[in-house]
């Protein structure tokens, strides 16, 4: 399990290059069949294995107040079976070939995936196409399958205090845009989600122009291409999915939350401000500033939080650039035995002061570039993340806007980080959030 | 990435996963290109080198056959607190200096320890295997121990033994680790305990590191854009010196199973049940070691399609998350089954968890789930030998076990022999529903414990 959540968000999502250090263009073959799905293929033929992806445009921002955890839902419903593929049989079959699948939901998207033997491609054009259109719902199932869910949502947020303050922050710094809901639902939306809802979602959000396929591997275009059109081309394209309109209005004055919890050990910090995401060009310098914080044992935070001071057991920092709709840059840190939260967070506040009132060494964004190029290079060493980095970035911006990446990055100068820190990183635009070591009521 | 929900269990690292890796192979479709060379050198060290010239990275890990089980246990910790403060200082170098170098060129450079080995690796791009190598060997030659960083990583260790105690689910799996195992060696976290770290001095530090970071006692495994030939020449450049000498043996042997059933109950004020049953297992040469790969996956290894999450997830929706694991170490490890399910239903699910391991042993298994289930083990393993990463682990632990070069070709085999016979002889030789010991940690007054 998760020692702690923020662990895990500390990774950034790299984009990816194609070979060589200096030759970063990355070039998928890209079309769109007549019924509105996008396909896009990279050949990659270091072994004999095919990753299949198919993403569909929706998730948690998708969703209306009272449906939270729809989405998520909607997902887990997909391995139910339909007329011809019976309940379970989705990964029966794709284990006896020796394949793995699973899918996942984001706050924009929900996808799906399966990897294989290069020569079993079949199976998952056949599966996917087939659970696009003729997916059973039924309500016993549907039932059972939220029940699942609710477990799962014990399991990762209410018995989990990091978890619970995350969401906790995320709900205080949305207060009109649902990046404000959890993923995966409030608790009391979840029980009252129906068959007749996700019916209505999946009529609205599953169609061929609504999704997009990449497939990587070991495979010749020339002839998988014919297979895709095949398996999905006589699909009829759905209505547009209505949009999303909400916009958050501009933050005016800090929010603070504190989450007391008898079962959490130690205190922690999250701080959280409203940033703009890869379509501004100040998301360059922000996922730059990212790595000058919080890339590694010498990076700012840790160095100073923890290394020096010995005030944090540990500290970082997480940016969301791919995304949708605009999102939020955070610092986090767990506040160390014996230690306060009030000399915790002003340690941490002037961490920040600090990038706004002096500009970092040359080296030491050098050191941030060199991470994130090297980063680069190392993701592509699996075919699943160059997989989830295409289509990642073409629901949120168009799959070609990877290749800005690392331009955009080797451009931003000193200057531009103490900018966008002293443009973002501001108290009114910051929600603070405090995870507090409670008294256990039961404990008497 | 984005924070995401994942349907089914979100991918995560296991103690003994290594071992797990080991089951699974190259299906037929795959030429037979040796995964990689294998060279023992003069001190000793054997080396093992996979050419992956594709991206220019290179991986290296250097496993030292040692690790918490050779510890003295008032001294628990030990090994752990060795490894990870090799990066923190060396004769030479400051731990900023350190993490400064490996993280300019964007490199990653770490160390730990588990209960019977330690790792040290490094992962850069090939134009800085120079710089990555040097720091490599630096510290694991020459590491200073120093005391402020002795002190600063047991502190550190400390918070993270008081954080352990906010996550259910691993207080259920260590006090089953307890109970099961007692004294010997697993019965104890890694990582030791607040006490026994304060027990550590120095002294100890530097004497672990010298018995057991010896060449004659490690494996060192590199994966990318590196061939054999220029790979023997970084080492003879930077670990020149790596000296074999003679390694201390200690064996505490196989652990004593209790006798009887045990159950532990743990109150805390949570909205789910944390369950962890089990018993003894097996050790990874354990011969059975195959037939049991298939038991357990058609019984609860096998994700979604397993027999557990079948009865307790799909049909009735009582968990997330239920699976089962023979952990096969070096040494005898632990048969775990765990699942997390609201405190009302506590009760039913150990309930059905028993009932399937009886079911298992009475009636063995269908012909349809053997199939699946060898299926899937022997076509999966270029799956997960994906990455540079992956190779490395999987090298070392083939070495580590003994298991040969050829592994990946024998392993199919191994498998493909599984019958339905075997997989009901090990059901019902290492499964043991009348026995074992159940930890649950729950809201007691609301789970109401019939165990």
């Amino acid at each position: 399990m998760r020692r702690t959540s923020w662990v895990i968000l500390g990774f950034l999502i790299l984009g990816l290059g194609a070979r060589g250090v200096e030759a970063w263009e990355l070039e998928a073959f890209e079309t769109t069949l007549d019924n509105g799905l996008k396909v896009l293929l990279l050949e990659e033929h270091k072994a004999p294995v095919v990753t299949f992806h198919i993403w569909y445009r929706v998730g948690s921002r998708n969703e209306q107040v009272g449906h939270t955890g729809l989405a998520h839902l909607m997902e887990h419903m997909m391995f139910k079976g339909t007329p011809t593929i019976g309940g379970q049989e989705f990964s029966r079959i794709i284990k006896r070939n020796g394949g793995r699948d699973n899918a996942f939901t984001s706050q924009d998207y929900t996808g799906y995936f399966v990897t294989l033997a290069a020569d079993r491609i079949h199976l998952p054009l056949q599966l996917e196409s087939d659970r696009m259109v003729n997916l059973r719902l039924d309500t016993d199932e549907v039932k059972r399958e939220r029940s699942v869910v609710m477990e799962e949502r014990r399991l990762r947020t209410e018995d989990d205090p990091s978890s619970a303050l995350w969401e906790e922050i995320q709900a205080a710094a949305f207060k009109a845009h649902p990046y404000g809901n959890p993923i995966i639902g409030w608790m009391e939306d979840l029980r009252q989600l129906h068959q007749a809802d996700l019916a209505a979602f999946y009529k609205s959000y599953y169609s061929p122009n609504n999704a997009v396929v990449v497939v990587v591997g070991d495979f010749d275009r020339a002839k998988l291409l014919p297979k895709i059109k095949k398996a999905f081309g006589s699909i009829p394209r759905g209505l547009n999915p209505p949009s999303v309109r909400s916009v958050e209005p501009p933050q005016n004055g800090q929010r603070r939350v504190v989450l007391t919890r008898p079962d959490a050990q130690l205190p922690s910090i999250v701080a959280a401000y409203h940033v703009p995401t890869l379509t501004d060009s100040d998301s360059y310098a922000l996922e730059v500033l990212e790595v000058v914080l919080a890339g590694g044992k010498s990076a700012q935070l840790h160095r100073h939080l923890v290394y020096e001071m010995q005030l944090a057991l540990n500290a970082g920092a997480y940016y969301s650039r791919v995304s949708a709709d605009p999102d939020l840059f955070s610092l986090y840190c767990t506040v160390a035995p014996g230690k306060s939260v009030g000399e915790m967070e002003e340690a941490l506040f002037a961490e920040i002061e600090q990038l706004k009132s002096k500009l970092i060494s040359s080296r030491e964004l050098q050191k941030a570039k060199n991470q994130i190029e090297a980063s680069f290079i190392f993701s592509q060493d699996s075919i699943f993340s160059l997989a989830r980095q295409l289509a990642s970035y073409e629901i949120v911006a168009g799959w070609r806007s990877v290749n800005a990446y690392l331009p955009g990055i080797r451009a931003v100068t000193r200057e531009d980080l103490r900018r966008v820190a002293r443009k973002y990183l501001v108290a009114e635009n910051r929600t603070v959030g405090i995870l507090v070591p409670g008294r256990d009521p039961s404990e008497k | 990435m984005k924070n995401e929900e994942w349907r089914l269990i979100r991918p995560r690292m296991r103690t003994g996963l290594v071992l797990l890796l080991l089951g699974i192979v190259l299906p037929r479709l795959v030429e037979a290109v040796p995964l990689g060379h294998r060279v023992e050198r003069d001190n000793g060290l054997i080396l093992l080198v996979a050419e992956r010239p594709t991206l220019p990275m290179v991986t290296v890990e250097i496993l030292v056959r040692t690790g918490s089980t050779e510890e003295p246990r008032e001294k628990a910790g030990l090994a752990n607190l060795t490894a990870v403060l090799l990066p923190e200082g060396t004769v030479s170098r400051t731990a900023l200096e350190i993490s400064e170098a490996i993280e300019f060129v964007g490199g990653g450079l770490g160390a730990d320890a588990s209960r019977n080995h330690s790792t040290l690796s490094v992962t850069v791009l090939k134009k800085d295997l120079d710089i990555g190598l040097e720091l490599l060997a630096d510290v694991l030659l020459h590491p200073a121990f120093r005391e402020d960083e002795i002190a600063r990583k047991i502190g550190e260790l400390k918070g993270y033994i008081r954080q352990k105690q906010e996550n259910p689910g691993t207080v259920a799996r260590e006090a089953f680790a307890a109970a099961l195992f007692g004294d010997h060696p697993y019965g104890r976290p890694v990582e030791g305990t607040e006490k026994s770290l304060n027990r550590i001095t120095r002294k100890d530090l530097v004497n672990f590191h010298r018995r057991y970071y010896v060449p004659n006692n490690s494996i060192m495994a590199v994966a990318g854009e590196v061939t054999l030939k220029e790979f023997r020449g970084y080492v003879d450049k930077y670990f020149t010196g790596w000296a074999r000498a003679a390694v201390p043996t200690v064996n505490p042997g196989n652990a004593a199973a209790p006798a009887g059933r045990q159950v532990l109950k743990i109150n805390r004020g949570v909205t789910q049940a944390n369950i962890v049953w089990g018993h003894l297992g097996i050790a990874r040469r354990n011969p059975d070691y195959y037939a049991l790969s298939v038991m357990n996956f058609i019984l609860g290894g096998g994700g979604l399609t397993s027999r557990l999450m079948r009865a307790i997830r799909e049909e009735r929706g009582w968990a997330y998350d239920v699976h089962s694991f023979f952990s096969a170490r070096l040494l005898p490890g632990p048969f775990v089954v765990g699942l997390q399910t609201k405190n009302e239903t506590a009760n039913p699910a150990i309930d059905e968890v028993l009932r399937q391991i009886r079911r298992i042993r009475e009636t063995g298994v269908t012909p349809e789930e053997l199939e699946e289930a060898k299926g899937f083990l022997t076509g999966s393993f270029p799956l997960r030998i994906d990455t540079n990463r992956d190779v490395v682990s999987f090298l070392t632990a083939i070495e580590y076990y003994g298991l040969g070069m050829d592994y990946p070709d024998r392993y199919p085999e191994f498998i493909r022999a599984v019958t339905r016979a075997d997989v009901l002889r090990v059901a019902r030789k290492y499964l043991h529903p009348d026995q074992g010991i159940l930890v649950v940690v729950a809201d007691l007054e609301k789970a109401k414990l019939a165990f």
